[in-house]
């Protein structure tokens, strides 16, 4: 391995252990959950390379033991992943100098993923493409890592797995955390609760992302148009 | 071979098509090179903490207000969470704690 790589692995792989936690704990849930559904190795291994979404891949149980309607399953997708669309708008200044591998930087652009790089300031003297290819390679590693092992144990497991699946939340709570430290996000952290609160009282569990997403969008839209005002006034 | 094996292999399909349009959409739309418009510049500084927030109620969106036992392991897990993160700023531990502190209450405490 070349010392270059090496110092590349070196700066991403610590700034992805809280990741590599969640991912373990997680994938390994939900490859216990297809095991015991009668899904294999096979199937898991493959859910977890190419669909790579953690969410869309616990709903996909459920959508593949009753059989849904493909077209329904697109749906589904699209609806349940439409959060991505923001990531990928949050990524575009960050990620329009990279010239390599950005497929794949952008395939794998999962919730913890994106919350590692999006604050990401990679120094000066270390290739900061190579360095998101890592963060991203290595967060992928450990949700199918996890998977997998998740599909191997699952018979093995003695001990009440109930709540394990808090793992997520912790996680992105404690990211929450991590970013209410910055004094200037405390406004659209509050928006964000907020909004997606109150759309879930209105809207219920089952359809409330899309309604919290375009409020999300119209306030954060008005607060740039007034901001705009001011500017020129 | 299962009767239900294309049909399955069908669903995989749609999730992977799905998840690929969700994520590519917003970097075919704006291509790299071409200046973002100042709005989306502006989302990009807001979103990722809205989008957080927005996450965070997703993942306790199954919370049952109303009735017993009225949130209260995902609340004091959550406050563990936060006062720990607060206190040590160790990912790895408040995340951990935090998953084992609510295990503990929903499988103890508030069966």
């Amino acid at each position: 391995m070349g010392e270059r790589i090496r110092d590349e692995i070196r700066y991403a792989f610590p700034r992805t252990v809280p990741v590599m936690v969640g991912y373990l704990f997680l994938g390994m849930a939900y490859g216990i959950l297809m095991h015991v559904n009668g899904f294999g190795f096979w199937w898991i291994f493959a859910i977890s390379t190419l669909v790579y979404a953690g969410s869309l891949q616990y709903l996909g149980v459920t959508m593949l033991t009753s059989l849904v309607h493909p077209i329904t399953a697109l749906f589904m997708s699209l609806v349940l992943n439409a959060r991505h669309l923001f990531y990928g708008i949050s990524m575009l200044g960050k990620y329009s100098t990279v010239k390599e591998r950005k497929p794949y930087l952008i395939f794998g652009l999962t919730d913890e993923t994106f919350s590692v790089v999006c604050h990401e300031q990679v120094p000066k003297n270390l290739n900061a493409d190579h360095v998101y290819f890592w963060i991203t390679l290595l967060d992928q590693i450990y949700w199918v890592t996890g998977s997998v092992l998740g599909a191997i144990a699952g018979s093995f497991i003695t001990f009440d797995t109930t709540g394990l699946d808090f793992a997520l939340t912790a996680l992105f709570v404690v990211i929450f955390v991590d970013q209410w430290k910055q004094k200037d996000g405390h406004g659209p952290a509050v928006l964000g609760v907020a909004a997606t609160v109150g759309c879930l009282w209105i809207f219920g569990q089952s359809a409330f992302i899309i309604p919290s997403m375009v409020l999300i969008f119209a306030v954060l839209g008005f607060q740039y148009k007034r901001n705009g005002k001011e500017e020129r006034t | 071979m299962r009767p239900e094996f294309m049909r399955e292999l069908l669903i995989v399909a749609a999730m992977i098509a799905g998840t690929l349009v969700t994520r590519f959409l917003p970097f075919l739309i704006f291509p790299a090179g071409k200046a973002t418009p100042r709005f989306v510049d502006f989302l990009g500084k807001t979103l990722p903490f809205a989008t957080m927030g927005l996450l965070v109620v997703y993942c306790l969106k199954g919370v049952q207000l109303l009735a017993a036992p009225h949130g209260a392991p995902e609340f004091l897990a959550v406050l563990v969470i936060v006062l720990l993160h607060r206190w040590k700023s160790n990912s790895l531990l408040s995340i951990g704690a935090g998953t084992v502190v609510y295990m503990f209450l929903v499988q103890t405490v508030f069966q």
